[in-house]
């Protein structure tokens, strides 16, 4: 178990290309720290960075006490879940699990006991005689996992370890990662662009964005308290709606007064849809802003619906959730509520939030 | 897979009729001439010659000069496949750690395959040659004895490496283009799991290459049979006594050089036997021990 430590981390390849532009970071011993962020912004650099699969340009990572720039990935006492798997093909399921452990001469009798747990752990008992081939995609994830755990590492890595699953797999894998982390408490670190992933696993949430950290912090508060607008639309689904606060307002909005009248850099206004509802005849409340919308399509997902509406004058596209199966027809007009209290503000030059 | 229906009955036989035409002309029928020559017996002018059976395959192997070409075979062919495809391998995976001018690299080491077998032969006979062969005359001013028109085993080294170099070309592309199909996220798994990096190469890359390698066997083997006759000729002339005369090498000598037609023909059938016999072989045995990913 160790804590990992990254300071200032930059990685520049060839070409210059700055992939990682300085990323401060610390993984508390026992945490489950995911990355997250969009394709390309350097999540996974970062991540082999921490292998030593790929050389620091700048900054410093620590694992435990050592500074680990200069080890081998085999000195690092790390162990990684790849997103493609990275099975032996050649060897069977046992000769996988065992292969890290042999080439540090383990005990054969520890090596055994180890590979047993494992595989009771993860229910891959009856495959240890199989080869990765004769596998499906989930029994192969478990087998990856399961390379990983026999080794009992300092820490955790994972590259995207779900991506290659269906559905309903990944939703399974993802609630026995959170288990089997939560049970052998080591320290990980987990990549994902799927924020639903992020959200479900995470100790710290850490949003990536173009080789920058945009937000580091519990699921929760970052869902709530997004730092910036680009957290505010990358988590949440469908994002975040978003309206650009211009001179006169909003056309179509009525606010309280007052909300909207300090004098301020340029606005963007943020509110989720779950927190927006549709009016049905009720006055307005004092605290309560309102939207005039033009439907323009229903999304019916199962226990809820989301109905999209445009604001007059060419005015942004809002989503608003709606319990259950709605009725809406594109062209009606609707009105939509949202109380103040769950307003989002952002400066629009700088995407902070206010 | 999915089985073609064809609306006509005999287009599929037409489509094929160009191939089995082609395998019928170049090779059936001179295998059945050969097959139907070797047991005939040509009287010393040539003017006729009957049908003597298995005469001929009795008078040649029973002939010591052709178990001695058996045995030349055997260590020229094994030699020239073995260090022909590791010199390849070895040169691939350099090729691989090259970061800068790889095209360049590679198109070099690519050339050797463009140079015609008799010409490579004489190439390495002029650097070789005791007499005017600059090698020679280097190898002779550190002392070493160089003579391979007396001594033969010299001579079987110089034909070997000459056979070799020629081939490396070819199983270089290969081997490069397999070390590119392993997938590197294997590699750095391994390289995780602790494994050096000579490691690394024998437990994960060799045993993923072996198909290639496989293949390469059995090209070399086929290739150092049979299409290496220029080179031996250029370089010894299957000599001195005998001492690089291989199979193919003596059935030519036998036939156009002697003129014993009837016993050359029956070494091409042994030669041709050996061959079947061989790749069989190889296809039944070493392939089992070979994972295809
Ligand atoms: N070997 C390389 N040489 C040059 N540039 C690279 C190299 N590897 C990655 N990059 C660049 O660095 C940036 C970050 O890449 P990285 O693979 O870390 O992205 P990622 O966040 O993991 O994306 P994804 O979600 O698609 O896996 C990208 O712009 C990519 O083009
Ligand atoms: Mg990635």
């Amino acid at each position: 178990m160790a804590k990992i430590e990254l300071k200032d981390v930059r990685k520049v390849y060839a070409g210059n290309v700055e992939a990682v532009k300085g990323v401060s970071l610390s993984v508390e011993d026992g945490a489950f720290v995911v990355l997250v962020g969009p394709s390309g912004c350097g999540k996974s650099t970062l991540l082999r960075m921490v292998a030593g699969l790929e050389s620091i340009s700048s900054g410093t990572v620590q694992i435990g006490d050592r500074v680990v720039n200069d080890l081998e990935p085999a000195e690092r006492d790390i162990a990684m879940v790849f997103q493609n798997y990275a099975l032996y093909p050649h060897m069977t399921v046992r000769k996988n699990l065992e292969y890290g452990l042999k080439n540090r001469k383990m005990a054969p009798a520890e090596i055994a006991r180890r590979v047993d747990e494992a595989a009771k752990m993860l229910e891959i008992g009856a495959l240890l005689d199989r080869r990765p081939g004769q596998l499906s995609g989930g029994q192969r994830q478990r087998v990856a996992m399961g390379r990983a755990l026999v080794r009992e590492p300092a820490a955790f890595l994972f590259d995207e370890p779900l991506s290659n699953l269906d559905a309903k797999l990944r939703v399974q894998m993802r609630a026995e990662i959170r288990r089997l982390q939560r049970r052998l408490r080591t320290t990980s670190l987990y990549v994902t662009h799927d924020q639903l992933e992020a959200m479900t696993l995470a100790d710290t949430l850490v949003v990536l964005n173009a080789g920058r950290i945009e937000q580091a912090g519990s699921p929760m508060e970052v869902y709530e308290r997004p730092a910036s607008l680009f957290v505010a639309t990358f988590i949440g689904s469908p994002a975040m709606n978003l309206l650009p606060l211009g001179e006169q307002g909003i056309p179509g909005l009525t606010a309280p007064e007052g909300l909207f009248s300090r004098t301020r850099p340029a606005e963007t206004l943020g509110i989720r849809p779950e927190h927006m509802r549709v009016v049905d005849g009720e006055a307005p409340r004092p605290e309560e802003m309102r939207f005039d919308l033009t439907v323009s399509g229903v999304e019916v997902v199962g226990a809820e619906s989301f109905v999209y509406g445009t604001l007059p004058k060419g005015g942004s596209e809002i989503a608003v959730r709606v319990p259950g199966y709605s009725h809406a027809e594109p062209g009606t007009p609707l009105t939509a509520a949202a109380d103040t209290s769950y307003l989002h503000r952002f400066d629009r030059e700088t995407g902070r939030r206010i | 897979m999915q089985k073609a229906v064809f609306p006509n009955k005999l287009l599929p036989y037409l489509l094929l009729a160009p191939q089995v035409a082609i395998t019928l002309v170049f090779f059936y029928w001179p295998a059945s001439q050969a097959l139907y020559q070797s047991m005939l017996k040509e009287d010393p002018f040539g003017l006729k010659s009957k049908f003597v059976g298995l005469q001929n395959f009795a008078q040649v192997l029973g002939n010591p000069d052709y178990l001695n070409s058996v045995r030349v075979t055997v260590v020229f062919s094994v030699s020239t496949a073995v260090l022909a495809m590791a010199l390849a391998l070895f040169l691939a995976t350099a090729a691989e750690k090259v970061v800068r001018g790889k095209g360049f690299y590679r198109t070099m080491l690519i050339w050797p395959y463009a140079v015609a077998p008799a010409v490579a032969g004489l190439l390495w006979l002029f650097m070789f040659n005791p007499s005017m062969g600059t090698f020679a005359y280097l190898l002779r001013d550190a002392g070493y004895r160089w003579n391979p028109l007396l001594d033969g085993d010299q001579a079987m080294l110089l034909v070997v490496v000459a056979a070799a170099w020629k081939q490396i070309s070819y199983n270089f592309l290969f081997f490069v283009a397999a070390l590119q199909s392993v997938p590197r996220s294997l590699i750095e798994a391994a390289a995780i799991d602790g494994a050096s990096s000579t490691k690394r190469f024998w437990t994960i890359v060799f045993p993923l290459i072996a198909p290639t390698t496989f293949f390469l066997l059995v090209v070399n083997t086929v290739y150092a049979f049979f299409d290496t006759f220029g080179i031996i000729d250029a370089v010894t002339g299957g000599g001195p006594a005998q001492a690089t005369q291989t199979l193919v090498y003596k059935v030519y000598n036998d036939g156009f050089v002697n003129l014993d037609l009837g016993g050359s023909a029956a070494q091409s059938v042994i030669l041709m036997a050996i061959v079947i016999a061989l790749t069989a072989i190889q296809f039944r045995y070493v392939e089992k021990r070979v994972h295809y990913a």
